[in-house]
């Protein structure tokens, strides 16, 4: 039986509720960023024991390994310079053709600002992360965010002075105009996926007659003006017409793997 | 009950948000991560006032909604309605009992993300949802019911460690000694 003080209670409990609920997203936003605030210290401790802790296991490795190491990423750099060298060649190359058939050159320099993830999602229904920096670096709301191999991981959603948070791909809130890359450069948009499985997503209103074959990249468009297009998102995976054949889904495996983010670049405009 | 415990309570609950945001191993062991509000607010709900379950149920809500993608003050509810109908039921409820401290916390485990859930989709919110959910609400309540045992045990200790005990009144009685000599 409820007494009085229980009535009190649950009354300004579901008082304060809708208070908050119904306050404007600006000031919610707000408050949700000095509230979170709080916790940014003890991210910044969690962040120097993790380093602390790598610190500590590197003083463990080998004398002998570290030989074989060093061996083998010696030998991945001299592979590399002679792939950048090649590489200079045909852009030198590419540079000389272009001006001589009078194309307009397009420099497209990208301009990215590495960020650590401090924190994720603590709840089991939506997906983001948190990374450890925020306006006063320059950050702002709807900025892609990469992998540190380049595929895209999400996009920027609240900037506050220190954090910013993450949507992730996946999560409802992210959508991204996305192309395959056939010969019919069939589009259509990635969209929320199942609740466990955070390595696919669902690319839904592809033409019912796209030309989709498993293993096929799949690319940002363009379209949505958020993301710049021909950033790589993954690789199809199967498909399935859907809505009586009015159009095809696809399944499309990620190329970042979003449990493992540690560090991601920002796309800067 | 004293002001101590219910600093403790709150302190409890903020480092609880912290681990759950910064602290991954579950979700990728299990694919899902364990809500540890709910199983201190099944110890708040039997050892604790009703002030403390309104202000673990506000600050601890207000704490994790703020590094979740939650809308603000979407947790505070279902936290509390856990605490109330525990704490309405106490004198029914043997708390010392590893076994009910152990359903208790499933039940509230399991209870707690439900409620939240449907106050999202009520509000116009689309959270992920489909049927690994229900693998993921399994996960979140055998987790709760776990760590709610431990709750009981970690403030039990908290509690002999740091709060002054009353000393135990003394059945010695003067006028009862037996005086023994000559």
């Amino acid at each position: 039986m409820l007494k009085r003080a229980h009535y009190i209670a649950l009354g300004l409990i579901v008082l304060l509720t809708l208070t908050i609920l119904n306050l404007p997203n600006r000031t919610t936003a707000r408050l949700k960023l000095g509230l979170g605030s709080v916790f940014v210290p003890l991210f910044g401790l969690a962040g120097s024991t993790h380093e602390l802790a790598g610190q500590g296991g590197d003083l463990l490795v080998s004398r002998g390994e570290l030989l074989r190491r060093n061996e083998t990423l010696e030998r991945e750099n001299q592979q590399l310079r002679l792939q950048a060298l090649r590489a200079e060649a045909i852009e030198r190359e590419n540079a000389r053709l272009s001006q001589l058939l009078g194309w307009e050159q397009k420099q497209t320099r990208l301009k990215l600002k590495l960020a650590r993830v401090i924190a994720r999602e603590p709840s089991n229904w939506w997906r983001t992360v948190q990374l450890d920096l925020g306006s006063r670096n320059g950050l702002t709301d709807n900025l892609p965010v990469l992998s540190a191999d380049g595929f895209l991981v999400g996009r920027l959603a609240s900037v506050s002075l220190t954090r910013t948070q993450v949507v992730l791909l996946g999560d409802p809130n992210c959508k991204v105009g996305a192309r395959v890359d056939n010969e019919s450069r069939d589009t259509g948009v990635i969209g929320a996926s199942g609740p466990l499985d955070s390595g696919y997503v669902e690319m839904s209103y592809l033409s019912k007659n796209a030309n989709l074959k498993p293993g096929q990249n799949v690319k940002t468009s363009g379209y949505g003006g958020i993301f710049p297009p021909d950033i790589p998102i993954g690789q199809i995976v199967d498909s399935q017409s859907v809505e009586y054949g009015l159009y095809t889904v696809a399944r499309v495996k990620l190329g970042a793997n979003l449990n493992a983010l540690e560090q991601v670049w920002v796309m800067l405009p | 009950m004293n002001w101590l415990n219910t600093t403790l309570i709150l302190l409890a609950a903020f480092l609880a948000v912290f681990w759950e945001a910064a602290f991954n191993g579950a979700r990728h062991l299990l694919g899902a991560q364990i809500d540890l509000l709910p199983p201190l607010m099944v110890y708040t709900g039997l050892c604790a006032d009703m002030p403390t379950i309104a202000l673990l149920a506000c600050l601890g809500g207000l704490s994790f909604d703020s590094l979740s993608a939650n809308p603000l003050g979407i947790s505070i509810l279902p936290l509390f309605i856990c605490g109330l109908v525990i704490s309405l039921n106490r004198d029914l409820i043997l708390r010392d009992q590893t076994f009910a401290q152990l359903v208790l916390g499933l039940a509230g485990s399991a209870a707690a993300p439900v409620l939240t859930l449907l106050l999202l989709l009520t509000t116009g919110h689309t959270p992920l949802l489909g049927w690994g959910t229900l693998w993921q609400l399994a996960v979140m309540s055998a987790g709760g019911a776990i760590a709610t045992p431990l709750c009981f045990e970690l403030f039990n200790w908290l509690e002999r460690a740091l709060v002054h005990s009353r000393p135990s009144q003394s059945s010695f009685r003067p006028d009862r000694e037996i005086r023994r000599g000559r």
